[in-house]
C-alpha cells in the first residue's frame, strides 16, 4: 500500500458498530442452544483444572483446541469475514492455535496444575470470561442478544485460554500465548476505532496476562 | 461510431431518469423538483449530480434486516432521481448487498453502475471485475475505476481494452483524502480518462487548486467522495443551527448545505454521499434541487463552517 503512513486506523474499519453488534446477534440466534454446550465445556475444563485427574492436561487442551477450531470456522470464517475481508486471513491463526493446543496436549507437554498467585489470577480470569462475559451487554447498554459467549465468540474464548495458560506448566506453553494475545489486541483495536467503551477490556486482559507471564519468568 | 451509440443510449437513459424508474414501483420526482443533472464530458450523457456511495453503509454482510434497509435506500435514491451507485471489492459485502437491492427492485434501467478494480495483481484485474459484475447482477458496468491507483498501469490497460470492446462504458481512477495527488495528476494528463474520483468538501478544498481545474481542462467527469468526511462533518455540525441565510440557496439542513457547496463547483459532476437512511438519501438528492451558491456565497459558507 502506497503512502501507508497517511492511513489512520479508522480507515481500515469497513463496517459500522451497528453491523458489528448485529453480527453477534445473528450468530447467537443461528447457533442457539449450542451456547449451553460450550458453557458446559467451560465448566468442565474449570473442574478438570481444579480437580486435576490423570490426563486432565490432554482433555483441557483438546476441548480448547476444538473450540478454537470451531470459533475460527463458524464466527471468523463463516460470519465476520463477510464484513471484513481481512478476517479471512485471521481465521487460519485460530486453526493454527487449535492445532498447537491439540499437539501440545496430546504430546503431554502441558499440565494445568500451577497453584501460585498468577495461576489463581488466571483461574479467576477464566471463570469471569465464562460467567461474566455474556453479561457485558447490559453493562455497555446493548441488547443481551449481542452477548459474547465462551466457545461461540472469539474474545471470551481467547480470554479463557489465556487464563488457563496462566495455570499451565510445560515447555511449550509459551507457544500457545501469541495468538490469543494478538487476537485480543486486534479486537480491542476494532472496538476502540468504533468508539466502543468495551475496548479497554480486551486490551486490559491482554496486557495483564502478558505482564503476569513476564513476571513469572522474571521471578523464577 | 462508438460515441454516437453511447450518446443515443445516454439520451434514452437520461430521458428515463427523471421521467420514472420504470421497472420500479416508485413515483417519479415532479419536474420542478427534479435534481440537477450534470454532463459526462466524454460522452455528453447527463447524470444526476447526487450519487450513492456504499463505503461502510452497505457492508452489512448477510444480515437480512440490514440488507432490506439498504434495498430501501436504493429504492428511495432511484425514486428521487439518482442514478450513480458506487462500490468497490474493497468494501466488504457492499457489492452483494447492492446486487441484492437491485434484484429486489427489478434491475432498474436507470442505474449507473460504478465500481472499481482493487488488486495488486495485474493479471487478476479482469477476474475481479467479472466477480464484481456477478455480485451486482448487472450485464456490464457503466464505469470501472482503478481504486486508489493500485497497480494502475496494468489495470488502466485492461479497462481501456474493455471499453474498446464494449464491456464497460467509462474508465476512471480514484483516490481519497488527498493521497497521491501528484501521481493522480500525472495520470490525468497522460490518459484519456472519462472519470476521476477524489475527496472534496467544504473543509477539504485542496482539489480546487489543481485537480478540479485539470479535470475541467481535460474533459473528465469528477466524482466527489467523502463529502461529509465519512460522517464526521455532519456529526460535528449536529448541535449547530444552519444559518438563516442558507435559505437563499435552498439548504434546509447541514447535509444539503455541504452538498450544495460541493455541487456549486462547476467541475464537479457527481457527489456520492453514503447513508443507511431513506430520509437522508432523499435529503441528499434534494440538495441537487433548487439554486446553488455563487462564488461569494461559497466563500461565506466555507468560512462559516470553518469558524464553528
Amino acid at each position: 500500500m502506497s503512502e501507508w503512513w497517511t492511513y489512520r486506523p479508522e480507515d481500515f474499519l469497513l463496517f459500522s458498530p451497528r453491523v458489528y453488534w448485529r453480527m453477534f446477534e445473528l450468530h447467537n440466534e443461528a447457533l442457539w442452544p449450542l451456547h449451553l454446550i460450550t458453557l458446559a465445556a467451560g465448566a468442565a475444563i474449570l473442574v478438570l483444572a481444579l480437580w486435576r485427574p490423570h490426563g486432565h492436561g490432554l482433555w483441557i487442551a483438546l476441548i480448547l483446541a476444538a473450540l478454537w477450531g470451531f470459533v475460527g470456522w463458524s464466527f471468523l470464517w463463516d460470519r465476520y469475514a463477510a464484513i471484513n475481508w481481512a478476517i479471512a486471513y485471521v481465521s487460519p491463526a485460530f486453526w493454527l492455535q487449535a492445532v498447537l493446543l491439540a499437539v501440545v496436549g496430546a504430546g503431554g507437554g502441558v499440565a494445568f496444575d500451577r497453584r501460585d498467585i498468577t495461576a489463581w489470577l488466571g483461574l479467576a480470569l477464566a471463570v469471569l470470561a465464562i460467567v461474566a462475559y455474556p453479561l457485558l451487554p447490559s453493562l455497555f447498554g446493548r441488547p443481551w442478544t449481542t452477548a459474547e459467549v465462551f466457545g461461540i465468540a472469539p474474545d471470551p474464548t481467547a480470554i479463557v485460554t489465556l487464563g488457563f495458560l496462566l495455570i499451565a506448566r510445560g515447555g511449550l506453553v509459551l507457544l500457545l500465548l501469541p495468538i490469543p494475545l494478538l487476537w485480543l489486541l486486534l479486537s480491542g483495536l476494532t472496538l476502540h476505532i468504533m468508539g466502543d467503551t468495551q475496548a479497554w477490556l480486551p486490551f486490559a486482559v491482554a496486557g495483564v496476562s502478558f505482564i503476569l507471564v513476564v513476571l513469572r519468568r522474571l521471578l523464577r | 461510431m462508438r460515441n454516437r451509440i453511447i450518446t443515443r443510449r445516454a439520451f434514452v437513459k437520461a430521458g428515463a431518469t427523471c421521467a420514472a424508474v420504470l421497472a420500479l414501483p416508485v413515483v417519479a420526482p415532479a419536474a420542478e423538483h427534479a435534481p440537477l443533472m450534470r454532463t459526462i464530458p466524454s460522452s455528453g450523457e447527463p447524470i444526476c449530480a447526487i450519487g450513492l456511495g456504499t463505503w461502510i453503509t452497505f457492508n452489512v454482510g448477510d444480515d437480512p434486516i440490514l440488507r432490506h434497509e439498504c434495498a430501501d435506500v436504493i429504492a428511495a435514491f432511484l425514486e428521487a432521481g439518482g442514478r450513480m451507485i458506487d462500490s468497490s471489492p474493497m468494501y466488504g459485502s457492499s457489492q452483494p448487498v447492492t446486487g441484492y437491492g437491485l434484484e429486489k427492485l427489478g434491475r432498474p434501467e436507470t442505474l449507473f453502475s460504478a465500481d472499481k478494480v482493487w488488486t495488486s495483481s495485474a493479471a487478476g484485474g479482469p477476474a475481479q471485475i467479472e466477480q464484481s459484475r456477478r455480485l451486482w447482477g448487472v450485464p456490464r458496468f457503466d464505469l470501472v475505476q482503478v481504486h486508489n491507483l493500485v497497480a494502475w498501469e496494468a489495470h488502466l490497460e485492461t479497462l481501456f481494452a474493455m471499453k474498446a470492446e464494449g464491456q464497460i462504458r467509462y474508465v476512471g481512477i480514484t483516490t481519497s483524502e488527498g493521497r497521491r495527488h501528484d501521481l493522480f495528476e500525472q495520470i490525468m494528463r497522460r490518459h484519456p480518462l472519462d472519470f476521476v474520483q477524489f475527496t472534496y468538501n467544504i473543509l477539504d478544498r485542496e482539489a480546487e487548486e489543481r485537480m478540479l481545474p485539470l479535470a475541467a481542462e481535460r474533459g473528465m467527469a469528477v466524482i466527489v467522495n467523502r463529502p461529509f468526511r465519512q460522517g464526521a462533518l455532519t456529526r460535528r455540525l449536529e448541535g449547530e443551527t444552519v444559518p438563516d441565510w442558507a435559505a437563499e440557496i435552498g439548504a434546509a439542513t447541514w447535509a444539503q448545505f455541504i452538498l450544495k457547496f460541493i455541487l456549486s463547483h462547476p467541475a464537479v459532476t457527481v457527489a456520492i454521499p453514503a447513508t443507511t437512511s431513506v430520509n437522508h438519501v432523499r435529503e441528499n438528492v434534494a440538495a441537487a434541487v433548487g439554486p446553488l451558491p455563487n462564488d461569494s456565497q461559497r466563500e461565506r459558507m466555507a468560512a462559516y463552517v470553518r469558524d464553528l
